[in-house]
């Protein structure tokens, strides 16, 4: 048994070790709002924070996550919609089809913690998610609204 | 209630074949008067249908039914704000639900086509969901005026309240629903003429968004069942190959294992307790392929069965106005260049995926898909069982693009079901079978010829492709007298935007692979924008011209392709110079009804590397519907378009594709993102397509900026395979 912590909820997970922590909460715990895109760790779809940093769960096996607290995007904020890099999302009408968004502002919520203030440059060297629908424009300008309201 | 009413004026108009193979749909025109008796989660929860489009709710919320799939492209809203504007609905309470397609099935059809592709989501739905909407409010105000005793004529509708203007009185469309439900659907109902519109071109949220920000949204990837199993398959690598064998016991023992099953001829499954499990025992499968003689097929094979077509005696004839011939035999001068486009894979994030459960009798499906109708009819096929023994769930698309309506994983999740009885099986492709059995953007080269006279008027064009028919692939059917008038996107007599120069040819060798191939997001306008807006540059530089007024020159016949090329060039200020370092690139296009062009400014530094500054993209799609939303719609599409030039590609080699993942088939990301710039100019009196017409107007915009910027002409994509260095 592996234990979880996972949106402030510690959890047993009978899993392998090696089980990518994508899987693991989709799978093992019917968290399914991290996608599956490639499993390679380049789309980001799977974004979560651990201990507060970014990170691709398609790429991190759930044996080495050990005590370090994870977030996804069900815990992000309480009704899923209040957190500023949300609201800014619902503002801007991001999303298109949707499916990398929880990845998209998982990854956005993680920059702005670490850069409240992110530059356009911040935002490029960071925001490395892939969206097919092609949603940048408007998942760069609300960004920086969520900076301007204070997401951190 | 149980009927459909008025089915049989305007009838019955034939049969489509509806994309699974062989099997058919009656095809009806939707009728506003059809009166429904659907089934839906509105219905469920109360609300009761006012004609066969709205159900209303009883605290007024109006849930309009959608026939059509929701992939991102905005469609869900738009048609929404077409029933609820003829409806005289409050924006604030109105929702979307999907109709599903055996209720459409059962109602011969009512909701009409569910097929969502070639931009056609609003602009084939719209007079008959206005009408849908118009018939609804008829029969609310009717409800209201009975109830009161008072001509319907006294009594008018706002934001779902109806009111009797003499006396004041109101009501509200929750109140007179149930009493409305039961009148006749009008017959004969106008709809609104564009001046009275509230909602329709208004940039209204969208209605889908909430759930995409919380991760709720369950897309068919995510669904979760009692008892459901899992699966991940394996194709065989070599298109047209086979199973050869495969030894199951090896990982029957593997954690959560329950079957490695033959799915087809070149199939095979493992289904597990959980996907991860499925995926990790078919990785371990051994399995051995009978690649068959595709397996000798390479890039470089097709590009020399391509290039065979360039001068090729024999080809079909797509567009042809004077005398070609005579034309370029009599110029002063000829202009001749040959162009070409690598196959593409859709690489729709959510990989291709489906669930099924099989009971003995009857099937039921969860997928995202472009087309219910076909999902439905496939699933129907490959169970072996009528149309009414199948039921189909259909979920918000990650991503279509064209591949969606293709329905080969609905046939296999059917089938991996049918082997399971009594469990849900969901399957998952792996990205790496995603990437290597797509339905790709078709491989194409052209040879282009361009006569000028002595004054340097164009007077002679000929255009030469070479390539892969969709159509052969898809629908042999529909080739006609072995022509595939696909190929000819935006060179056709309606679309071919240049129709004032005097001799033009525009023809087809076709020249097909064994690598499967579909529609993709633009469908040949990319690969034909590309061959004729670039060289329309070369030519016009040949000429001593400026692009521009080049262009506007040949484009009399088409005002409204010069009057969007003549915004994207004003907002632009095209006739300004610009900052030193930085240059432009112009194109024009008509397709999906909708006229479109781009500037695109770059700057290339001396080391080659290309940044995309800026693009201006002006659009006329008749009636805009709702102005976000095609904005979103033309700032994706220079994601998609763009990706395409700088460096996604898909190559073979023994007869397989190359590419896994997004490691070797990069797509753009956030820090390539230009600013673009939407220019929306609706001139009205048609509805035309939004989701795919830009995307032929983005890549050679920017090729021809590039050009300008190094003087190096780009006539093969992507560009990540040329040096752009320049002095």
């Amino acid at each position: 048994m592996i234990k979880l912590n996972v949106n402030g909820r510690v959890h047993e997970v009978d899993a392998p070790a090696d089980t990518p922590l994508l899987w693991v909460l989709r799978e093992w715990l019917g968290m399914t709002g991290s996608k599956y895109g490639c499993g390679a760790g380049v789309c980001g779809a799977c974004s979560v924070h651990l201990d507060g940093d970014m990170v691709r769960s398609c790429a991190v096996s759930v044996g080495d996550v050990g005590a370090g607290k994870i977030l996804t995007i069900e815990g992000l904020s309480p009704d899923g919609l209040s957190h500023p890099v949300q609201k800014a999302w619902l503002a801007h009408e991001v999303p298109q089809c949707g499916y990398c968004q929880s990845g998209q502002i998982m990854a956005a919520a993680a920059l702005l913690k670490a850069v409240p203030k992110p530059t356009d440059d911040d935002i490029d060297a960071t925001m490395q998610n892939i969206c097919r629908c092609g949603t940048y424009q408007r998942v760069r300008a609300a960004i920086h609204a969520a900076a301007r309201d204070g997401a951190a | 209630m149980n009927q459909i009413n008025g089915l049989g004026r305007r009838g019955f108009l034939g049969t489509v074949a509806a994309v699974a193979g062989g099997m058919s749909l009656g095809w009806t025109i939707p009728e506003a008067q059809a009166q429904g008796a659907a089934n839906s989660a509105a219905t469920a929860a109360g609300g009761v249908e006012v004609g066969i489009w709205a159900v209303v709710m009883p605290d007024d919320t109006v849930v309009v039914r959608i026939a059509r799939s929701e992939m991102g492209q905005g469609t869900l809203t738009g048609l929404a704000q077409l029933v609820a504007d003829e409806m005289d609905a409050d924006w604030a309470k109105v929702q979307a639900e999907y109709i599903a397609p055996e209720v459409n099935q059962a109602n011969r059809r009512a909701w009409g086509d569910m097929s969502t592709g070639g931009s056609r989501g609003i602009r084939a739905s719209v007079d008959y969901v206005r009408k849908g909407g118009a018939a609804a409010r008829a029969m609310l105000v009717q409800a209201a005026a009975t109830q009161w005793g008072v001509p319907v004529g006294e009594c008018g509708a706002s934001e779902s309240v109806i009111t009797h203007r003499p006396t004041g009185r109101t009501l509200r469309y929750g109140q007179v629903a149930a009493a409305a439900a039961k009148l006749p659907v009008p017959a004969d109902v106008a709809v609104k003429p564009p001046a009275e519109w509230k909602i329709i071109g208004k940039g209204v949220k969208r209605l889908d968004t909430v759930e995409k920000l919380s991760g709720k949204l369950v897309y068919a990837i995510d669904l979760q069942l009692p008892e459901m199993l899992n699966a991940s398959i394996a194709q065989c690598p070599v298109f047209g190959g086979k199973i050869g064998s495969f030894d199951a016991a090896k990982v029957m023992g593997m954690p959560g294992v329950r079957h490695v099953l033959r799915v087809d001829d070149s199939t095979i499954a493992v289904v597990a307790d959980k996907w991860w499990q499925a995926q990790t025992a078919l990785k371990a499968l051994p399995i051995v392929w009978d690649e068959g003689p595709n397996a000798n097929v390479d890039s470089a094979s097709i590009a020399r069965h391509l290039e065979s077509g360039l001068d090729a005696k024999e080809a079909f004839v797509g567009l042809r106005q004077g005398d070609v011939e005579a034309g370029l035999k009599g110029a002063a001068k000829v202009v001749e260049a040959t162009y070409g486009s690598p196959f593409l894979n859709h690489a729709t994030l959510e990989p291709m995926t489906c669930t099924a459960k099989w009971d003995g009798t009857t099937i039921e499906v969860w997928v995202s898909s472009q087309n219910g109708d076909a999902s439905l009819a496939a699933a129907a096929e490959a169970a072996g069982v009528p149309l009414a023994n199948v039921k189909v769930n259909k979920h918000h698309l990650g991503g279509g693009f064209g591949r969606r309506g293709k329905q080969d994983y609905v046939r296999q999740a059917v089938l991996i079901a049918k082997q399971v009885p009594g469990r849900p099986v969901k399957m998952i492709w792996s990205r790496e079978e995603d990437m290597q059995h797509g339905f790709y953007r078709p491989i194409t080269m052209a040879k282009m010829k361009a006569g000028l006279d002595a004054q340097g008027n164009l007077v002679a064009l000929h255009a030469r492709l070479s390539g892969q028919s969709i159509l052969a692939h898809l629908f042999p059917a529909r080739i006609a007298g072995g022509a595939d008038p696909v190929m000819f996107q935006g060179w056709n007599k309606e679309e071919f935007g240049y129709q004032a120069i005097p001799n033009v040819l525009i023809d087809h060798a076709m020249r097909n692979t064994h690598v499967p191939v579909g529609f993709w997001r633009g469908v040949n306008h990319n690969q034909n924008a590309v061959y004729l807006e670039c060289f329309l540059d070369e030519v016009a530089l040949a000429a001593g011209k400026d692009p521009l007024d080049f262009r506007l020159g040949l484009m009399g016949q088409m005002p409204k392709l010069r009057a969007v090329l003549q915004a994207a060039a004003e907002k632009a200020e095209y006739r300004k110079p610009l900052p030193a370092g930085v240059f432009r690139g112009i194109s024009a296009n008509y397709g999906f009804g909708a006229y479109t062009a781009a500037v695109a400014e770059v700057s290339v530094s001396k080391e080659g590397e290309v940044k995309v500054l800026r693009i201006v993209a002006a659009t006329d799609c008749g009636y805009a519907v709702n102005p976000d939303q095609i904005a979103a719609q033309v700032e994706g599409s220079f994601v998609y378009g763009l990706s395409s030039v700088f460096t996604s590609e898909n190559t073979v080699e023994k007869g397989r594709i190359v590419e896994g993942n997004f490691d070797t088939y990069e797509v753009m990301k956030l820090a390539q993102m230009p600013k673009v710039e939407t220019v929306i100019v609706p001139s009205g009196g048609f509805w035309g397509g939004v989701g795919e017409p830009t995307i032929a107007v983005a890549a050679p915009a920017v090729l021809n900026a590039i050009f300008a910027a190094t003087g190096k002409r780009i006539r093969t994509l992507p560009l990540k395979h040329h040096d752009l260095s320049h002095a």
